[in-house]
């Protein structure tokens, strides 16, 4: 491995001017970066991780951003004040960047043969047979199966680590000496995320190249970087091999990082209560219409015979990967979607229900969505948001509406004082914190939580999940867990099901599965998670 | 009232944007001004006192005996003969203009249209009006039949794109099909077929052009309503059983809201030019009324007297860019990506 230095970056600032003030994201950053080598800069967001990494091409919103001082060489070769013309050689060319979401970093107008082609065109000034040729290496090169067929293929006929692999072909295409990789397999589900990554690995020792990771995610970090930076508040608090780090982080933050597993057992509970909601082979089919007079020719099983059964004071796990038909399943447990097949809510049937007939059964039945910033109107103080459904099934004075209110935001460790704001003025945690709260004050016995961590850094969802665990206890709650993310179910589930293109492909108490799953998806997605 | 920070945010990019700021306090000030036309310009006094009595001829008709004249049909207080008479018994207040938008001056020394003078301060039309009395009046009436049409139009348009937005379906399906057809319709010579067939008066008016005017916001309504219907917060106001007209009105409709705000200006706007185009083609309000359309085309008609043209332009194009303006800061204040410098 040669050790001449690709990326190196010193003493880095980055201002940003908000309102005439002037906000520093990033502070005196200093690392670099050798050929061959994989370095992680690691942190949650907001941390300006992403911020270091746009700024080493240039790509933040100047003038609104600046650089008071600092420098970032690649090659030797000074960034912070070159020309645009030479700075667009270096773009796409010396350093290359993958971003973290395929679908919107692929223009869908075009096809992958044209957008890989420009690539070539502007760098190397490939054209014709040539070009083509070298595409069909590209692509063979990232693991696209049958490449010369998918020459033509659009953006939006490939699965999302399809898209990936073309990104990282574009990005390799004239063989960068840095690659910059922003989050390459947050938006994946997790057997391709390993794939992606492995990919990478394979490339950078066939191409000797150097990249910088930019994740949250430790696990990856964990085996895929030779040395880390781990970033907070735009400060690079520690920087150490990766296998040093993870056996002693010296730093309180890095400590505090890589504690932040969601960890911890489910609550014990009575093997024996009461079952508070059931389903018999639930299913929620779209039809596909076609033709004059749009006959349905064929259903999308978006779930398909669904059978659960959900104890008082437990957790259901409801895992699987995007388009799996997990929030189907929620949507239709909260009978906001049309479905078939009974749904016993506490012995009574709901799926014959209307509206108005629903009604008195929704204080009962509450929920939490996956992303805490579309879930909270933006136009509604925090307080009218939580007492919102208590004008509908408790109403009462406006002095009891806040000494509710107060009583839920204590309940979920938010300070009561707080009420009076606003969404935006909140984080992602504590958004979800006012979620549950408005799901809370309702006084439920089931809660369908979809995806409620997925949007937040490794220390909030800890939090959360404790949060839960406690209310669980406290108040003998039965959750319907929804997630993709299999360490934060086993530190709360009791029972599980995995969930497959809307097929219920296993299912049985937690335990169980996680320590000897039957099906081989499920041996798939528990091997992602936790190799 | 407290603001929330959005609004507050709106407010200073509102402010920020100084050319619609002033606009806004100019129109306001005309507006408010034209609302007391009477007291402004008028061919009857604001007060009378005589005879140890008060009386207020603009808003009650006194009978000539009353100031001891012979007749008994409504003083004429611009006839000397009864000025006189008044003021040897008391005194009386006149309005800084002393005609009304229908006083035809007897006295003119030269045929009608007069030129400017210092007692007709924009000239009088070929009726011979004061111009200046018809203008304040014709912005009057302009700006009231403006405001009115929009805020009904913007009602109905509002609840049908709502309603349409939210439902779908075929509630949708119907609507839209609906509107093409109508739309579709030619709108200016269904006006001036329906305009003869009743005489149309300001509310007549007003009602034919509603029958168009609402579609302009159904599409952005709808639009916003059919995005709306599936936001995460109106999902859990859903799943908490909030009933769907609470769910309508108060987390969807304050999205809705902003396409509305910004597009009302213009369609304020418009409303205007319509009207000043139905008049000026001579059907729209009837014969006599103060109307800025029928000035235009009496300025045509009279080309040798320049007066009546430039007044009714600068008027016009004055009341339209002030709107303009405040539309635009409107816009402004209302765009999420616009920061504070």
């Amino acid at each position: 491995m040669s050790q001449e230095i690709a990326l190196e970056i010193n003493k880095l600032c980055v201002d940003f001017k908000v309102n005439n003030d002037s906000f520093h994201a990033v502070k005196n950053v200093s690392f670099k970066v050798k050929k061959g080598e994989t370095l992680a800069l690691v942190g949650e967001s907001g941390s300006g991780k992403s911020v270091t990494a746009l700024s080493i091409l240039q790509l933040l919103p100047y003038p609104t951003a600046s650089h008071p001082h600092g420098s970032i060489k690649v090659n030797d070769e000074e960034i912070i004040g070159m020309k645009p013309a030479r700075l667009r050689q270096v773009r796409g060319n010396r350093v290359s960047m993958i971003f973290q979401e395929p679908m919107t970093s692929l223009n869908p107008l075009h096809n992958i043969d044209k957008q890989i082609r420009e690539v070539l065109l502007l760098h190397r000034g490939l054209k014709g047979a040539a070009a083509t040729k070298c595409v069909i290496e590209l692509l063979e090169l990232v693991g696209i199966p049958e490449p010369i067929k998918r020459l033509t293929a659009y953006p939006h006929e490939l699965s999302g680590g399809q898209r990936q692999r073309v990104m990282i072909a574009m990005a390799l295409a004239n063989e960068p000496d840095l690659l910059i990789a922003d989050e390459p397999t947050t938006a994946l589900d997790v057997t391709i995320q390993t794939q992606i990554l492995e990919l990478l690995q394979d490339l950078q020792k066939t191409m000797g190249m150097a990249i910088l990771l930019i994740t949250h995610d430790l696990n990856i970090v964990r085996h895929y970087s030779n040395r880390v930076c781990v970033m907070t508040d735009g400060e690079i608090v520690e920087t150490a091999d990766t296998a040093q780090l993870f056996a002693q982080p010296q730093h309180l933050y890095s400590q505090k990082l890589l504690n932040a597993e969601p960890s911890g057992e489910p609550i014990v509970v009575n093997k024996n209560a009461d079952v508070v909601l059931e389903t018999e082979s639930l299913k929620v089919w779209f039809p596909i219409k076609k033709g004059v007079f749009a006959r349905t020719v064929d259903h999308v099983k978006a779930a398909n015979d669904v059978t659960i059964s959900l104890r008082q004071g437990q957790t259901l796990g409801v895992v699987g990967e995007s388009g799996s038909g997990k929030t189907t399943l929620g949507l239709a447990l909260l009978r906001l979607i049309k479905s078939d097949g009974k749904i016993l809510f506490d012995g009574q049937r709901i799926d014959a229900l209307n509206n108005k007939q629903m009604r008195p059964l929704r204080p009962d039945i509450q929920v939490v969505f996956q992303d805490p910033f579309g879930s909270l109107s933006p136009r509604m103080s925090v307080a009218e948001i939580i007492a919102e459904g208590l004008t509908i099934h408790a109403p009462g004075s406006a002095a009891e509406y806040d000494q509710k209110v107060i009583q839920a935001l204590t309940e979920v460790g938010l300070d009561p004082d707080t009420r009076h704001r606003y969404p935006h003025e909140f984080s992602g945690g504590q958004r979800q914190r006012i979620a549950i709260a408005r799901a809370l004050i309702l006084k439920p016995r089931l809660i369908i939580l979809d995806e409620p961590t997925s949007a937040l850094d490794r220390t909030v969802q800890a939090q959360i999940v404790t949060l839960l665990r406690d209310l669980q206890a406290k108040y003998q709650l039965s959750y319907l867990f929804i997630s993709h993310d299999l360490a934060v179910v086993k530190a709360l589930s009791h029972d599980m099901i995995v969930m497959k293109a809307g097929e219920v492909v296993e299912q049985g108490p937690a335990e169980q599965l996680f320590r000897n799953p039957q099906h081989h998806y499920t041996q798939a997605l528990l091997k992602a998670a936790f190799q | 009232m407290t603001l929330n920070p959005i609004n507050q945010r709106r407010l200073q990019l509102f402010k920020a944007h100084k050319r619609g700021y002033y606009s806004l306090w100019i129109f306001l000030a005309l507006f408010v001004l034209t609302s007391g036309a009477e007291f402004i310009s008028n061919d009857k006094p604001v007060a009378v006192y005589y005879n140890n009595s008060l009386y207020v001829p603009i808003f009650k008709a006194y009978p000539e005996t009353v100031f001891g004249g012979e007749f008994e049909t409504e003083a004429d207080y611009r006839d000397e003969y009864v000025a006189d008479l008044i003021n040897a018994n008391g005194w009386m207040i006149w309005p800084v203009i002393r005609y009304s938008y229908d006083t035809i001056n007897y006295a003119l020394e030269q045929p009608a249209p007069s030129p400017p003078t210092t007692e007709n301060w924009l000239g009088t039309d070929d009726q011979a009006r004061d111009v200046m009395a018809r203008v304040i009046y014709g912005f009057r009436i302009s700006v009231l039949f403006g405001l009115i049409l929009t805020l009904v139009s913007s009602v109905i348009g509002i609840a049908v794109g709502a309603l349409q937005g939210f439902y779908g379906g075929k509630i949708d399906l119907l609507g839209q099909r609906f509107i093409e057809i109508w739309s579709s319709m030619p709108q200016l010579y269904l006006l001036i077929i329906l305009s003869s067939i009743v005489i149309p008066n300001f509310w007549w008016l007003l009602a034919i052009m509603l029958l168009f005017s609402w579609m302009g916001l159904v599409d952005l309504v709808r639009a916003e309503f059919l995005r709306g219907r599936n936001l995460e917060y109106v999902r859990a106001a859903r799943a908490l059983g909030l009933a769907n007209r609470h769910i309508m009105v108060r987390h969807i409709l304050p999205n809705a809201m902003v396409a509305t705000m910004t597009f009302l200006p213009f369609i304020l706007t418009g409303a205007i030019t319509t009207l000043t185009a139905l008049d000026f083609l001579g059907f729209g309000l009837p014969p006599g009324s103060p109307s800025l359309g029928e000035l235009v085309a009496q300025g045509k008609a009279n080309l040798q007297a320049p007066w009546l043209g430039i007044s009714a332009f600068a008027v016009l194009s004055i009341m339209l860019t002030l709107l303009v303006f405040i539309g635009e800061a409107v816009r402004d204040a209302f765009d999420p990506r616009k920061t504070l410098s």
